[in-house]
């Protein structure tokens, strides 16, 4: 059977399934690492080692490394996960929606506080 | 018996929990919102139960990718607030209420809900925020003791609306045959509309969490009856939260009587709504 059977195709919609969670376990587990200040410490003193440590794709430890928010969602970041990172960085939500959006930080906050996007 | 005496449907949105823990509630992009909340507290404070039920989902925080619990309950006597990665929020560790949520536990795997039991577990936001929405200046301890009911909300696929009603309705029966009596308050969290990643990050879509809203109240069937896809469709990849909205309803009577609501936008990325309703049904 396909794993890919069942899966929703919504344009602009990334989806949190089995085959995007198994994809990005170990790197989902390194974001969730940092919620300890100590391992925020090891990661930001040498944050390659600290990826291999977690067993992170070369993929995955490039998106990292380079703080490439859109790859790390592509290789299987959650978002809330995901967002563990930005929070460390200390990055909000809107700047990942800017990013995420092409839109950049302020014109994406300028359209919440307009009551949100429609299009999409 | 214990019976259930108010449903309350809030967004559990960090940022609504930081602007209370730094005092910003009075700035202007959230004094609309706080503004919105006051009727809803003040009943609330009128009413306080013996026991609530918060349905909630966590964020990373109490449990990892490791186990993905469809549907959880916790049983221990205490919930420690999680640390999120910034420190805990400055609010009181969470009492639990053990005896009541192993009589839960075993009326509802009776029914056929096969729960995960957490005897330990930190609450995050998802917890926290609405507690604080109740109750804004808890002090050392929250008004009585609370029960965490989780619900996976973030990995596809999560459990459908149909099923989460029919969790509720199980929800309220159980409650109804525990032996003591007890007034319980149950919480629905999360949503409105709100998709955090992908290109259409910051969807808002007002007409769906305004049918939403008044469905909920009067309609909550045609609200079960709407699919994972044109949930995440209408009500973008995180506004599937509201699924949680559907257990609290279904806990209460088919006819409730709204108290309060009101909606807002922003709060955040999100949607946000609140909904307080008196399980007392309508006269007449």
């Amino acid at each position: 059977m396909s794993t890919g059977a069942g899966r929703l195709d919504l344009p602009g919609t990334p989806i949190f399934d089995g085959d995007t969670s198994r994809r990005g376990l170990r790197m989902n587990k390194l974001f969730m690492s940092l919620r300890d200040a100590a391992n925020r410490e090891r990661f930001l003193a040498d944050e390659a080692a600290y990826c291999q440590e977690f067993g992170l794709t070369a993929e995955q430890q490039q998106a990292v490394l380079a703080r490439d928010w859109q790859a790390m969602i592509d290789l299987g970041g959650s978002i809330f996960y995901v967002y563990k990172l930005a929070m460390m960085d200390g990055r909000s939500m809107q700047y990942l929606g800017g990013v995420f959006t092409g839109m950049g930080e302020d014109d994406f906050l300028a359209a919440m506080r307009a009551g949100g996007r429609r299009d999409g | 018996m214990a019976e259930v005496i108010w449903g309350l449907a809030t967004s559990h949105v960090p940022s609504i929990g930081a602007a209370m823990d730094r005092g910003k509630t009075d700035d202007p992009n959230w004094k609309a919102l706080f503004d919105g909340y006051a009727p809803a507290r003040a009943w609330l404070a009128e009413h306080q139960p013996d026991v609530a039920i918060v349905v909630y989902n966590d964020h990373a925080n109490g449990i990892d990718l490791d186990f993905i619990p469809t549907f959880g309950l916790g049983t221990a006597e205490r919930y420690e607030v999680a640390d999120e990665g910034f420190g805990r929020r400055p609010v009181p560790d969470v009492l639990g209420h053990p005896e009541l949520s192993f009589h839960l536990v075993e009326s509802l795997v009776d029914e056929g809900f096969d729960l995960t039991v957490f005897q330990e577990l930190a609450v995050d936001h998802g917890f926290t925020v609405p507690l604080s929405v109740w109750t804004p200046d808890p002090g050392d301890a929250w008004p009585c003791p609370v029960i965490p009911l989780l619900v996976n909300v973030i990995q596809y696929p999560q459990p459908t609306a149909a099923r989460c009603y029919a969790l509720g309705q199980a929800l309220g029966r159980a409650i109804r045959s525990y032996p003591d009596d007890l007034t319980v308050g149950v919480l629905g969290t999360g949503g409105m509309s709100h998709q955090l990643a992908g290109t259409r990050a910051g969807f808002i879509n007002p007409d769906f969490d305004h049918m939403w809203m008044e469905s909920i109240e009067t309609d909550p069937a045609r609200l079960a009856a709407l699919s994972r896809e044109e949930l995440i469709r209408q009500a973008g990849s995180e506004g599937i939260e509201l699924i949680m909205w559907l257990i609290m309803r279904g806990a209460m009577h088919d006819q409730v009587t709204k108290v309060h609501s009101d909606y807002f936008v922003p709060a955040s990325n999100t949607a946000a709504g609140i909904a307080l309703f008196d399980n007392t049904p309508p006269a007449g």
